[in-house]
């Protein structure tokens, strides 16, 4: 069993969390000011489209990221108005943001492209991984940090900035206020509107970073519907981290090592329709246990003593 | 008591000058003049749709006036939004509280505010910040305590805390005792004297009169969005500021003729009820009601009372014991079996359990007896039928809305209370059940509300009545039940029964109290 753990299943793994990981705690943002992001499928998609152009137009990796951060932080000013001064319902407009996300960058990759499917062009530069030569070599260390892109490390730094801020700030402070009462944030001088469209917006960036690292992180192409359920994977682990990036995150580990061993499963030989399941039914086994023991921690006889 | 300083006329801390404002065709604040005194205790009183509420709103800033003026110790001001008020010093405690259960008393009493260092938030200092105001104004409270955890009237520290941790020189307390019990009620108003003391001038917003005879410096009567009376609470009398806010003299008293009871209607055998960690709730209760009969239960809140009578109702499974409404056994069965056994049911919290609030006052005024006749016509709701009856009980009962199509969700505290209990008692069921029937409701309503329970009484329907007001509990109830952590400690003649006494069995002392 043991001799799964291979440098290669770890350090496809820690690549695999990267995109998951980024939309997570884009997904933790907005839940912490009380909008459930569900659209992150369909944002990730707009930004690994929008990376492949950008990387294609520019000639850069760089380039690339930046149009990704820029074209879903536009396409997240629908999520951000929606809830707010349109009072839209954000599960509703969420889905309609997936559908349209799919439908439009199909439609882009054919008018701009002239192809479907899938669209790959040499002048399409990918992600540079950071080799780093002391501890390359290295058992564990040495394959989960060494040979990552950039967007990795952003990511993981992120989870420590977010956490900081989230909870140690007076922005955090506020943020969380927001979203538990957004009434009684209102009495206090709390702009809920603005906070929520800034957050969103921001959210919507770093869902850019995940479409990124996703079209240009281990291969530099752009294939239709490529975000392949990572969205809602990420929407899972916002909900299992109950809006904590770190339990967030965590959940991310959880799934991209699931989702790194069932390619290795494939290896073995074992059908791809079977071990492409692994990863869900990863995510509907720790859904279902986290929920049955939340539901029986919760007491609705709870009442406060004087 | 009167508070501030007595003698020759004291500052003027707030003065509205001609106040309007106007929603639609309601008027409902008409030129309103105020003044209130520096460190002056002064009660506005008014029933439900006087223009409290909205006086209130104005003064705090989060509307608008349509004319008139607001002078802040002699300086006019003027407010864009609460923010703007509350640099100004203002500060309001609502009546539902505005607070974020899941973080602790400092956040929320900081939050807005902040106290930080080089980006971060200054825990330490904003811990004893709170700690010092707290501790300087009597309000027990633990600064790192989680607010979800609290007590009601904890609760209510905190957002003291919070208008104060802003420098509010002007408090509003909107109805802050209706949700108190009589302990946390004079912890409240030890706290109100101690602002008052301090030069902290308190605008106390309510309908009971025993408050205002107690804490109150003046009072300003408000009817119809008018002023209609400002008087000195040592120069009046209850009874006067009733006349003041419903333009006519109201029985205080409730008038009843001596009890008839007929057959049990309501029996309870050894009625146990735990609580998820296997804790009994209620303990062995039995009780018997009978027609013609009002029989009162008082207790401390958390005593049991909520969950014996959500097991009598049907939303909470007994663990033990048996429940049979009209002869009918009713233990096991849901709402609706107990609904149509003959149990008519006002709810401790009409917001919540008592009304749907995004459903129109017609639907909400069926609901509980909308599956039969007249109501429902094989299996379908009369439209008809619904309309007429929600137009008659909103006649009959005065409930203040525009249509009976609109969503209750808008309404006030009284008007939706008027909207249950006109529901409730429409139906002319065998057994009534009243939890806290006059909570938060203005005076001419408590009246009504009171007539009401009598008639059905009256009728010959027994009635169980839940109050954590013992004045309305000796006023109503034939017999009285006291329950003490779960038990029924004792059954007192409500003929020679004294709030004293009940006092001592709340308390769950026996000895003392026989």
């Amino acid at each position: 069993m043991l001799d799964f753990i291979t440098p290669f299943l770890v350090n496809s793994a820690v690549q695999a969390i990267t995109p998951l990981l980024l939309a997570a705690l884009a997904g933790t943002l907005c839940g912490r000011v009380g909008v459930f992001n569900m659209a992150l499928e369909g944002q990730m998609l707009v930004g690994a489209f929008a990376a492949v152009v950008g990387s294609y137009a520019t000639g850069s990796a760089l380039g690339g990221i930046a149009a990704a951060m820029l074209a879903t932080v536009a396409f997240s000013l629908i999520l951000a108005y929606g809830v707010t001064v349109f009072r839209g319902d954000a599960v509703v407009i969420c889905v309609g943001m997936n559908l349209l996300a799919s439908g439009l960058t199909a439609y882009l990759l054919r008018q701009m492209f002239g192809v479907s499917g899938t669209f790959s062009d040499p002048a399409i530069v990918g992600l540079e991984k950071i080799r780093i030569a002391a501890i390359n070599g290295w058992p564990v260390i040495g394959w989960i940090f060494s040979r990552q892109t950039a967007l990795t490390w952003v990511a993981w730094i992120l989870v420590a900035v977010v956490t900081v801020v989230m909870f140690r700030t007076p922005l955090g402070l506020r943020l969380r206020g927001v979203g538990e009462d957004p009434e009684a944030a209102e009495t206090m001088g709390v702009d809920v509107t603005r906070y929520r469209i800034i957050t969103v917006l921001v959210a919507g960036a770093i869902v850019g970073l995940a479409g990124a690292q996703l079209s240009l992180g281990t291969v530099s192409i752009f294939s239709e519907d490529m975000s392949a359920g990572r969205g809602w994977i990420a929407v899972v682990a916002v909900m299992l981290g109950r809006n904590h990036p770190l339990w967030a995150a965590l959940a991310c580990v959880l799934f991209g090592f699931a989702d790194a061993f069932s390619v290795r499963l494939q290896g073995q030989g074992l059908p791809n329709q079977v071990t492409d399941v692994v990863p869900y039914v990863v995510t509907l086994v720790a859904l279902v246990l986290t929920h049955t023991k939340r539901r029986r921690r919760q007491d609705p006889t709870i009442t406060a003593s004087p | 008591m009167m508070a501030g300083p007595a003698g020759v006329s004291p500052e003027v801390e707030l003065e509205a000058r001609g106040i309007v404002k106007r929603y639609g065709p309601l008027l409902a604040n008409d030129r309103i003049d105020l003044v209130v005194a520096r460190g002056e205790v002064h009660a506005v009183m008014g029933e439900n749709g006087a223009g409290k509420s909205t006086l209130m709103s104005i003064l705090y800033g989060l509307q608008q006036p349509d004319a008139g003026e607001i002078f802040l110790r002699g300086r006019k001001v003027e407010y864009r939004s609460a923010l703007d008020a509350i640099a100004e010093g203002m500060g309001m405690v609502h009546q539902a509280f505005k607070l974020f259960n899941s973080l602790t008393v400092w956040e929320n009493v900081v939050y807005g505010m902040e106290p930080s260092r080089s980006g971060f938030i200054d825990r330490r200092m904003a811990i004893a910040r709170v700690g010092e105001i707290a501790a300087r104004y009597r309000l027990a409270v633990d600064p790192t305590a989680v607010v979800g955890t609290l007590s009601v009237g904890v609760r209510q520290r905190v957002e003291i805390l919070k208008a104060l941790y802003r420098d509010a020189r002007i408090l509003i307390l909107d109805e802050p005792t209706a949700v108190l019990t009589p302990q946390e009620r004079d912890g409240l108003f030890d706290v109100i004297r101690h602002l008052a003391a301090d030069g902290r001038t308190i605008l106390f917003v309510t309908h009971k009169l025993h408050e205002v005879m107690t804490i109150t410096g003046r009072v300003t009567v408000l009817r119809d969005g008018r002023v209609v009376e400002r008087m000195a609470t040592a120069d009046t009398s209850p009874r006067e500021i009733i006349r003041a806010m419903t333009g006519r003299a109201v029985n205080l008293k409730v008038e009843k003729s001596i009890a008839k009871p007929g057959a049990p209607v309501l029996v309870a055998e050894d009625l146990t009820v735990l609580s998820d960690d296997g804790r009994p709730l209620v303990d062995r209760a039995s009780l018997s009601i009978r027609g013609g009969e009002i029989v009162g239960i008082a207790g401390v809140a958390g005593n049991g009372q909520t969950e014996l009578i959500e097991a009598l109702a049907g939303l909470r499974p007994p663990f033990r014991g048996r429940v049979s409404i009209a002869g009918q056994d009713v233990t096991a069965a849901g709402v609706d079996a107990h609904r149509v056994a003959g149990l008519a049911y006002i709810p401790e919290d009409r917001a919540v359990t008592g009304t749907a609030r995004a459903a129109s006052a017609a639907d909400n005024l069926a609901m509980g007896f909308h599956r039969h006749p007249p109501l429902a016509r094989h299996g379908l709701l009369d439209g008809r039928a619904l309309t007429a009856g929600a137009k008659a009980m909103i006649a009959r009962f005065g409930i203040k809305i525009g249509s009976e199509k609109l969503a209750v969700g808008t309404l006030s505290g009284g008007n939706l209370q008027k909207v249950v209990v006109a529901r409730e008692l429409t139906h002319r069921a065998p057994l009534l059940i009243a939890e806290q029937p006059t909570r938060g409701v203005d005076v001419g309503a408590i009246e009504f509300i009171h007539s009401e329970l009598v008639a059905e009484r009256d009728r010959g329907a027994a009635v169980l009545l839940v109050s954590a007001e013992l004045s309305e509990i000796l006023a109503l109830a034939d017999r009285i039940l006291v329950m003490y952590e779960g038990r029924i400690l004792a059954e007192v003649d409500a003929a020679t029964a004294t709030e004293e006494g009940l006092g001592l069995l709340m308390a769950g002392r026996v000895q003392e109290a026989a």
